[in-house]
């Protein structure tokens, strides 16, 4: 799942950098994504996996990193099942 | 404090209702027929003009260039801005009629008729300003990169915000006096550093109960809800709060902002040495400050405490 979060992350969040260059729990924030990309993350993410976030997952803790995106999405799809 | 209730309040009036009644009988405020649209007595004006002129003494070691924009924008410069993207509901644009003989009567007949008569008209390139500070951006972006020391402005206007109310401090039509910097990261801090604690103490000097709390911008949506659990979480915004109509939710009457390189990036503005400029801001609701002094100090200003006419009127 970490693959297609990273391609996702290449395609919305405007990374200065790729995200095959960021580690699982690398800081995303510091790594350059912005509080606007990271409303444009979050929608291609619930796009992709065919998922809503709830309100208490809108927050920075929730796309602070690859494995934290990954955790949320696990628990959605999850739920979703 | 000191609360005016009216004895002969309608019952299930709102403290809000309540206030603005109260400001109506006064002649403080007048009613135009619109929610958060009133015109506005001497006496209010006079307070406003005082508030205003002490801002400028708090403000003047600072040496702002000042300019004074009319209450619009530019279209174009307004779609570029984003404000569709973050508050679309809070948006006025100028419409105006752009037709012919013929669809002039049909405009006619539907003002004749009662009906819906505005899809008579077209979009102007003209948007009511939301915020004072928005047409200074582009404007800026204009005169090339920023000098070593940054730049600092003074702004004033009348803003439009889309938010029908009974609550009088939040008029659709209300001025908004902003200084807003432009540098670097540490020179845009250290100046909303600077104005936190001078907005305390100036409006302490007021005699008004106040505290300064973590906020956020009413951004719409789902994909706002993000936003504005980022601003707080990063502390970009704080408002300095006084009760007006309710002790739970105090009004925010002056606003420290910090933008991080977001206007900066958006109008292409570099500093000196060729880095994003970032942008903060300090906003005083005028009419929200006035409206304070008159809850707390009474309708008639000229009997208000003595130490609050001298700060105002020196």
């Amino acid at each position: 799942m970490t693959d297609r979060i990273r391609a996702i992350l290449d395609q919305a969040a405007k990374l200065p950098v790729s995200a095959n260059t960021l580690a699982d729990d690398a800081d995303l924030h510091e790594a350059g994504l912005t509080s606007f990309a990271s409303v444009q993350l979050m929608l291609a993410l619930e796009d992709a996996f065919d998922i809503e976030f709830p309100e208490r997952m809108l927050n920075r803790r929730t796309f602070a990193t690859i494995r934290s995106i990954e955790t949320a999405v696990t628990e959605l799809t999850r739920a979703a099942a | 404090m000191n609360i005016h209730t009216r004895a002969d309040a309608p019952a299930g009036l709102s403290p809000q209702e309540e206030f603005l009644n109260e400001l109506f009988d006064k002649g403080v405020l007048f009613d135009s027929g619109v929610d958060g649209l009133y015109g506005r007595s001497g006496a209010f004006e006079d307070v406003i003009k005082a508030f205003d002129h002490l801002v400028t003494r708090y403000g003047k070691q600072d040496a702002a260039t000042s300019i004074h924009f009319p209450p619009g924008i530019a279209r174009p410069l307004f779609e570029k801005s984003g404000y569709m993207k973050s508050f679309p509901q809070l948006a006025g644009t100028v419409h105006s009629f752009m037709g012919g003989d013929a669809d002039h009567c049909t405009l006619l007949a539907e003002l004749e008729a009662g009906q819906d008569w505005t899809g008579q008209q077209e979009a102007t390139d003209i948007v009511l300003t939301p915020a004072a500070c928005y047409p200074l951006y582009p404007t800026v972006a204009k005169r090339g990169p920023l000098p070593p020391e940054g730049r600092l402005y003074d702004l004033q206007s009348y803003c439009f915000r889309h938010e029908p109310s009974k609550d009088p401090a939040r008029m659709q039509m209300f001025r908004m006096r902003e200084y807003v910097r432009i540098g670097t990261p540490e020179q845009v801090r250290a100046f909303r550093e600077t104005w936190l604690e001078r907005g305390q103490e100036m409006m302490a000097s007021l005699g008004v109960p106040l505290k300064v709390d973590v906020a956020n911008d009413p951004f719409f949506g789902r994909a706002g809800r993000m936003l504005a659990n980022n601003q707080r979480d990063t502390g970009l915004k704080f408002e300095l709060l006084i009760p007006v109509t309710s002790e739970e939710k105090p009004t925010a009457c002056l606003s420290f902002n910090y933008h991080q390189d977001h206007f900066g990036s958006l109008w292409n503005i570099p500093t000196a040495d060729g880095s994003v400029a970032h942008t903060a801001c300090v906003g005083f609701g005028m009419e929200r400050v006035a409206l304070a002094l008159f809850k707390h100090h009474g309708c008639d200003a000229a009997k208000w405490p003595e130490a609050v006419r001298q700060v105002l009127w020196p």
